[in-house]
């Protein structure tokens, strides 16, 4: 790596090495660096599991959303105005009391961002892409959820542009509740699969 | 092809760490780095396809030992060598050395809100009907192609039955290569887990793949 040269020598190598491409892209007109700062903004502040959240919601206290949901999730998700890159092609998937769902992409990275956000580290590293198809009642655990013996557990390994979204049970105890108080208890886990709702308190 | 990224049911690795409230970034740099790889992307000299193949093209060893922001600059730099837009002189010097080829377009920072609300459908009209319907049983395809493909390789050689018909889409294996989008239905296939894994499997386990057309031939 003859490129990671010591006149940034506050930066570790690798911050270097980004910030080198940055200034080559910059200098020859390619990027727009004030457009890094508007994707960061979006993905840091503005597009995150919140958006998913209020979809799950949506489709516990509305039968005819979460119908559409299930047969046209692209369109019923975008009715909510949450559309764009890596959400181009949703898929929404209900858990049940027989069946857990539980998504990866074992080959690279692919994950819903339009309404889930950036993947967690986790989501992207070796561990979960190799287990989670093998081994996902092992996975579980190490997410402190241990499912019955007899549930069923159907993995969706995202391999072409479907992007899966999870829609968990909606806890006991929430009867009469608002779909803003609902999507409180839905968690970016709860819509991989490697978590449930939770609880009310 | 056979390449590191190909990880499912591949063994070692140790737990999975959730991080409780983890960030969307871990270094300053990574934010960089994913706007980079975007506002690189958005020149429109690559698609998708030849980025993930870039990705996975890594050598193995450095593939493993490096996060997955830093996959995806080492691939963008190799990415933007081969279409001309940096060289090796550029990356020594750590600024512009050499010209650069001219990209189909710059993203502005005004256009970033669009452009990110478009993102890039990759669904195609395919002149055919669907060879399979939901239902049929299909067997994947024993292959090892040394370029891109989508169907990994735990999957291969299976015998699954057709969940859904998708629609169609571009096909990853002859796109990453420059050799056209021809666009092919897309199943979701599911496979008990038993068959893929065989002795020792979860009795509970089902495991669903998104297979292009040219994956699959009847069972």
């Amino acid at each position: 790596m003859s490129h990671d040269h010591d006149h940034d020598n506050e930066l570790d190598p690798f911050a270097a090495r980004v910030r080198a491409l940055e200034t080559i892209l910059t200098e020859k007109g390619l990027i727009d660096p004030a457009a890094i700062d508007v994707i960061v903004d979006t993905y840091e502040i503005k597009v995150g599991p919140r958006n998913g959240a209020r979809v799950v919601a949506k489709a516990w206290v509305d039968a005819e959303f979460a119908a559409w949901l299930k047969r046209d999730a692209t369109a019923a998700i975008a009715s909510l105005s949450y559309t764009g890159r890596q959400g181009e092609h949703m898929q929404a998937v209900f858990n049940t009391e027989e069946t857990h769902n539980l998504v990866v992409c074992t080959l690279c990275s692919c994950y819903p961002w339009s309404v889930l956000g950036l993947p967690p580290v986790w989501y992207k590293a070796p561990p979960y892409r190799s287990r989670a198809v093998i081994d996902p009642r092992g996975v579980l655990e190490e997410f402190g959820l241990t499912l019955p013996a007899a549930t069923k557990i159907r993995v969706w390994d995202s391999t072409a542009e479907l992007r899966y979204l999870v829609v968990p049970m909606r806890p006991e105890g929430t009867e009469g509740w608002s779909e803003e108080r609902l999507a409180e208890l839905v968690t970016r886990d709860a819509m991989i699969g490697t978590g449930l709702a939770k609880e009310p308190a | 092809m056979n390449g590191p990224h190909d990880l499912g049911g591949q063994m070692g690795f140790g737990p999975v760490a959730p991080e409780r409230d983890e960030p969307y970034f871990h270094a300053a740099w990574e934010r960089r780095a994913l706007g980079v790889t975007l506002t690189a992307g958005a020149m429109g000299a690559w698609n998708i396809d030849e980025s993930r193949h870039a990705r996975e093209s890594l050598h193995p060893a450095d593939y493993y030992a490096s996060s997955y922001y830093q996959i995806w600059i080492k691939a963008l730099e190799v990415l933007l060598k081969r279409h001309g837009f940096v060289s090796e002189r550029d990356l020594e010097a750590g600024k512009a050395a050499d010209p650069a080829a001219t990209p189909k377009r710059v993203l502005k920072a005004e256009n970033v809100p669009a452009a990110l609300a478009k993102g890039g459908p990759c669904d195609r009209p395919v002149a055919t009907p669907a060879r399979f319907k939901a239902g049929d049983l299909v067997r994947t395809k024993t292959f090892h192609p040394t370029g891109h493909t989508r169907l990994p390789r735990y999957a291969r050689g299976k015998q699954g039955t057709i969940d859904a018909v998708r629609d169609g889409f571009v096909f990853p294996d002859s796109n990453a290569h420059g050799r056209g989008e021809n666009p092919q239905w897309v199943y979701t296939v599911v496979f008990d887990g038993a068959e893929i894994w065989g002795e020792g499997a979860d009795p509970t386990l089902t495991v669903s793949i998104d297979a292009w057309e040219s994956y699959l031939e009847p069972a």
